[in-house]
């Protein structure tokens, strides 16, 4: 591609398009969108719902990466459309399919049900325990107990690590990357004190213990959460509390 | 509590895990190049390595390396795909790796 006439060139889309009960299998249909440079994926696909075919389906919302609807297979891997720029897909064409792993809604549409009841399952909010809250003023952290789970709670609950598990492929139990490292963000907070409430499940087959330690998942995080090492990090714990409780077992909780 | 058996055989894979990746390196590193070949002697090796201590550290090593090994081939399995056959798959590993250790306790011992 040159600079320059860039309005008037093109790339090709291979879009996954798919409607239950009409169609059997999801279909890659073919699309020419506008090249422009500074245009993401979630661009064209707006071009493409407002000039070309209204019923296009995704979803999206904020297109700056801060409220994870957009996730899609872009070439195979998964990423949040609205922070991949067409000009790293030269000369194109860009295959834009659903989320892998997941039953699909409508084209590029997935269904959330199974990772609603899982992060639900794992109390993903801070459990005050008989400690409660001051009534007067405010909870106060250092910035070390900050730091300590800060990281975990950047997860926007995009998907894209579920898409990229391979363990969650073959295993639909796993709890999964987000679910364990939102799990560990609520853990480590210094407020709360619900630890063997989620611990029960965390610290499960179905938890920890599925994962196999690929990596995918940190590696396709668009907020460097690092789900993969929050799961080691929860092995760690998980093993030094069961050593402790064969080793000394007196005074255990 | 429902408690996995897993922190077991996931700490004993870690421990393996830093004898394969640190010691074994290092024992090789010093023993096969930093230390001049004509320094190592057979005598002075085999009279360490005879001593109770060291034969029942050398069987150690070999344990965790093999327990190591095995994890990782049962999980690897499993990943590929053999997920309907991971209980036998883990049974069959992890016993290799004990049937390994107690043929490396014969060499350390015999």
């Amino acid at each position: 591609m040159t600079s320059g006439a860039t309005t008037t060139q093109t790339i090709g889309f291979e879009i996954a398009r798919y409607l239950p009960g009409e169609d059997r299998a999801p279909t890659l249909r073919h699309y020419d969108v506008p090249y422009r440079p500074e245009w993401v994926v979630l661009d064209a696909l707006n071009y493409l719902k407002d000039e070309v075919d209204g019923t296009l389906s995704f979803r999206w919302s904020c297109r700056m990466g801060v409220c994870g609807s957009c996730g899609a297979m872009v070439n195979g891997v998964p990423r949040l459309m609205c922070a991949a720029f067409l000009r790293d897909y030269l000369p194109g064409p860009i295959r834009v399919e659903p989320l892998a792993n997941f039953p699909i809604e409508r084209d590029l549409v997935i269904v959330l049900d199974d990772f609603m009841q899982k992060l639900r399952a794992v109390k993903p909010w801070i459990i005050p325990g008989d400690r409660p809250p001051p009534a007067d003023a405010e909870y106060r952290q250092t910035p070390a107990q900050l730091a300590d789970f800060k990281q975990y709670s950047m997860c926007i609950n995009c998907l894209l690590c579920y898409s990229a598990c391979p363990v969650y492929q073959h295993e639909e139990e796993f709890l999964g990357p987000a679910v364990l490292a939102l799990a560990q963000r609520y853990d480590h907070d210094s407020r709360d004190r619900g630890n063997s409430q989620r611990h029960e499940l965390t610290w499960s087959d179905e938890g920890i213990w599925d994962c196999t330690f690929v990596g995918e998942c940190s590696a396709v995080c668009p907020k460097h959460v690092d789900p993969a090492g929050a799961i080691q990090q929860a092995k760690v714990e998980s093993t030094m509390d069961w050593y402790r409780s064969v080793l000394w077992p007196f005074g255990r909780r | 509590m429902r408690r996995s058996p897993e922190p077991v055989f996931w700490s004993l894979f870690s421990a393996g895990g830093v004898v394969l990746a640190l010691i074994a390196p290092a024992l090789i590193l010093a023993t096969g190049f930093l230390v001049p070949a004509e320094r190592v002697e057979f005598d002075r090796l085999s009279a360490i390595l005879t001593q109770p201590l060291a034969r029942i550290a050398v069987v150690g090593l070999a344990f965790l390396t093999f327990v190591h090994a095995a994890h990782r081939l049962r999980h690897t399995l499993v990943d590929v795909g053999l997920r309907a056959y991971g209980g036998p798959i883990a049974t069959v590993s992890y016993l290799a790796a004990l049937a390994l250790t107690a043929w490396a306790a014969l060499v350390a011992f015999g």
